[in-house]
């Protein structure tokens, strides 16, 4: 299938000790963090678990690899029931470290944030019940966004893992997440809500509606188009998250000091189609601009080799065009067909490839395999693939 | 919620008829190519006399670079698409959604509340309400498209929508804020919106996937979501860049043979015995290829048929098109051929 899956690949090392910074054994030696990004349906969850396992296979680093949504397939190929919000060690032969794996349970990560910042029980009860809380944590993607890097600085505390790969959700505004952090700062001391909660705090529950209509015409507008209840609703909902703003600024800004940490990497995914490869720019492009350590570019799913061997196409082309007697014949004819068309398509990836004008230093190629000849999906054998120059 | 049944009645309606819908959402899970298929119902809506709007939901150009050489303007070199649509082709408008301009328009048209002078004051007062208030942002990005299908500005509006993640939450906004908001003008505003999402004469989804594993499972995951959770029918279901059968089934049952003395033989009919070998490797992974997708295809397939719905219409994988409007007509074309689209 163009891919030894159980071939072993002995890492290369050169004399001074250092690792080939072109392969993720060099972006995996440098960093504590990785943090993979790209659009939806490049096979990201996948590669995130690869890297995890390379890294479990061929170092003695305790690892862990948090998904953001159930992925059941990964689960299935791992042996797990499920992968929940805590993390999981999956033992499987031939590694040297450890291999973990957890799934981001926004829901339950946000209670447990809330458990830890609000001032007393009572009023952590008080938030989890409000139903604007439970509407913010489960509906909205940024809210997403924030928890997954809120998630990713409790465990990098917490010291249980020497590596920690995180999955992040398929943005439709790429990167939001990056931004996730300080715009949850900048929400919880921004004037506009001091001033939004103001005559609810001046006036009381009571003259709530009132104390609204009274002030000024922002208020009056907002009354119009929400209804005063909902307004109330809201006031009511920040002033019982007041007393945790100075935590959630903190947090919020040691999160983002994580990111920017030297030794967390970003690797971002693509398919080698226009969409993704375009999506991936951007997302190149995003991460030069923040100062974020760009580890590698994955090309996943790329047509192997063997569909741009030159000359294999030009004896497929001969067969189409003066096809051979006898049933070996139609078989030339059959598979010569098959091969111009798969050969075609390579090709345009390799344009697209090329024509792609920004590709980091560890730009790594994943062939497309059939997935069936490796029993963890494609974990086992695209990490492999990652990890070194193949010897 | 709609029922086995209602999908059974909407089975007898002509197929010709999706493009007399007023609202398609096509979505699927990221990579299959949805705005590729958006695309190419809008093409074929307008090549069919309609005007059309076709209407970019996250605002990363998939979508005018559907449009892009030969001929129509767009590409992802052109000016990229703004809130005010544009017309690409005759009769064919686009536009990407902007929630921000949309709140704006909103305020202005239904509320008759003045434009708030200072860009600033607005976008700081949208940041708060889209992030305090459940749905806002995505009220005022359904209700633009429900808005504009209510004013019969255009005779089909196509959605280039959001992924399967996230439509369900756009296309419940407007009975979530109705349960949420008691009173208000925003409140009064939903029933409209529910009313025309909820018409299956007037509005549809229509899911695109690919025939592997994980697109088939959210796109029933998404049928189902969208059963329970709103009103919105389910119009039709996209099987994207679908391999085609390789081989006659003598050959896949030679290529499985072909070995010692009988492969020597095929190494001298191909005429170099290096490229004979390739093309029986690469002859096998097309086969393993399709024989996984067609194992996808009909656990789809068996899902739509339990339910009712229609038929799947598949897209073969477009070999030597071009990205871009190539690609495009010739999905348009297919498209047209599966649903008998006029």
């Amino acid at each position: 299938m163009g891919l030894a899956v159980n071939s072993k690949v002995a890492p290369r090392r050169a004399a001074t000790g250092s690792v080939d910074s072109g392969f993720l054994e060099g972006v995996v030696a440098n960093s504590d963090v990785v943090i993979t990004c790209g659009s939806g349906g490049v096979g990201k969850t996948t590669v995130a678990a690869a890297i995890g396992f390379a890294a479990a296979v061929n170092t003695s680093r305790r690892v862990l690899v948090v998904t953001i949504d159930p992925a059941k397939r990964l689960a299935d190929a791992l042996g797990l029931e499920s992968i929940g919000n805590v993390e999981t060690r999956v033992d499987l032969p031939g590694l040297k470290g450890e291999f973990w794996v957890a799934m981001l349970d926004t829901s339950a990560s946000w209670n447990d944030l809330i458990a830890r910042h609000a001032p007393d029980a009572s009023t952590a009860t008080k938030i989890l019940a409000n139903p604007l809380y439970r509407n913010i944590t489960q509906r909205f993607v940024q809210s997403h966004d924030y928890i997954a890097m809120e998630r990713l600085f409790d465990l990098r505390s917490e010291g249980r893992f020497d590596l920690i790969v995180i999955d992040t959700p398929p943005t439709r505004h790429a990167l939001d997440f990056l931004d996730a952090p300080e715009r949850m700062a900048d929400f919880f001391s921004s004037a506009l809500l001091r001033w939004i909660t103001l005559p609810y705090r001046t006036f009381g529950a009571k003259a709530g509606r009132l104390g609204y209509l009274a002030a000024k015409p922002f208020y009056q507008v907002a009354d119009r188009i929400l209804g005063s209840q909902f307004l109330q609703d809201i006031a009511e909902f920040f002033l019982l998250f007041q007393g945790m703003y100075d935590g959630f600024v903190q947090r919020a800004n040691a999160v983002t000091r994580l990111l920017h940490d030297p030794r967390t990497s970003f690797v971002v995914v693509s398919s080698p189609e226009p969409a993704p490869l375009h999506e991936a720019e951007f997302f190149l492009r995003e991460l030069a601009t923040r100062q974020l350590r760009v580890g590698a570019l994955v090309l996943n799913r790329v047509l192997p080799s063997m569909f741009l061997d030159e000359k294999t196409r030009l004896h497929a082309d001969q067969l189409l065009q003066a096809s051979q007697p006898g049933a070996l014949g139609d078989l030339a004819a059959d598979l010569a067909k098959s091969y111009v068309r798969f050969s075609s398509l390579a090709r345009r990836q390799q344009e697209e490839i090329r024509r792609f004008s920004q590709q980091p230093e560890c730009t790594l190629s994943v062939p497309l395999l059939d997935v069936d000849v490796d029993p963890l999906g494609g974990v086992r054998a695209i990490g492999e693939v990652m990890w070194s120059p193949e010897t | 919620m709609a029922r086995t049944s209602d999908y059974a009645s909407k089975a007898d309606r002509p197929p010709g008829s999706l493009l007399d819908c007023s609202l398609l959402f096509v979505t699927g899970k990221g990579g299959v190519g949805k705005s590729t298929v958006a695309a190419a119902l809008a093409l074929r809506a307008s090549q069919a006399g309609k005007r059309v709007l076709a209407c970019e939901f996250d605002a990363k150009g998939d979508l005018l670079a559907s449009f892009a050489g030969a001929g129509a303007r767009g590409g992802r070199q052109d000016r990229p698409l703004g809130f005010v649509p544009r017309e690409l082709l005759p009769g064919m408008y686009a536009m990407a959604m902007d929630p921000e301009e949309s709140l704006r328009e909103y305020l202005k048209l239904q509320l008759r509340i003045p434009l708030i002078p200072k860009i600033g004051a607005l976008s700081a007062a949208f940041d708060f309400l889209a992030n305090a208030a459940p749905g806002i942002r995505e009220i005022v990005t359904v209700g633009k498209v429900a808005y504009e299908v209510r004013e019969k500005h255009y005779d089909l509006v196509v959605v280039d929508a959001t992924a399967t993640g996230h439509i369900i939450g756009q296309l419940r906004a407007p009975q979530a804020i109705n349960e949420l908001v008691g009173v208000g003008l925003i409140r009064s505003q939903t029933n409209w919106m529910l009313e025309i999402l909820g018409d299956r004469s007037r509005t549809g989804v229509v899911i695109t996937t690919t025939a592997s594993e994980l697109p088939v499972t959210e796109s029933i995951e998404l049928v189902d979501k969208l059963r329970t959770q709103t009103n919105v029918n389910v119009a039709g279901i996209v099987v994207n860049r679908l391999l085609p059968e390789p081989f006659v089934s003598s050959t896949s049952q030679a290529l499985a043979k072909l070995s010692g003395s009988r492969q020597r033989e095929f190494q001298a009919v191909v005429g170099d015995a290096p490229s004979a070998l390739t093309l029986i490797e690469a002859g096998k992974l097309a086969h393993d290829l399709r024989r996984r997708e067609a194992e996808q295809l009909e656990v789809l397939r068996a899902f739509t048929a339990t339910l009712g719905l229609p038929e799947p219409a598949l897209i073969p994988m477009l070999f030597d098109a071009e990205p871009g409007s190539d690609t495009t007509r010739q999905v348009s074309a297919h498209l047209a051929d599966e649903w008998g689209l006029p």
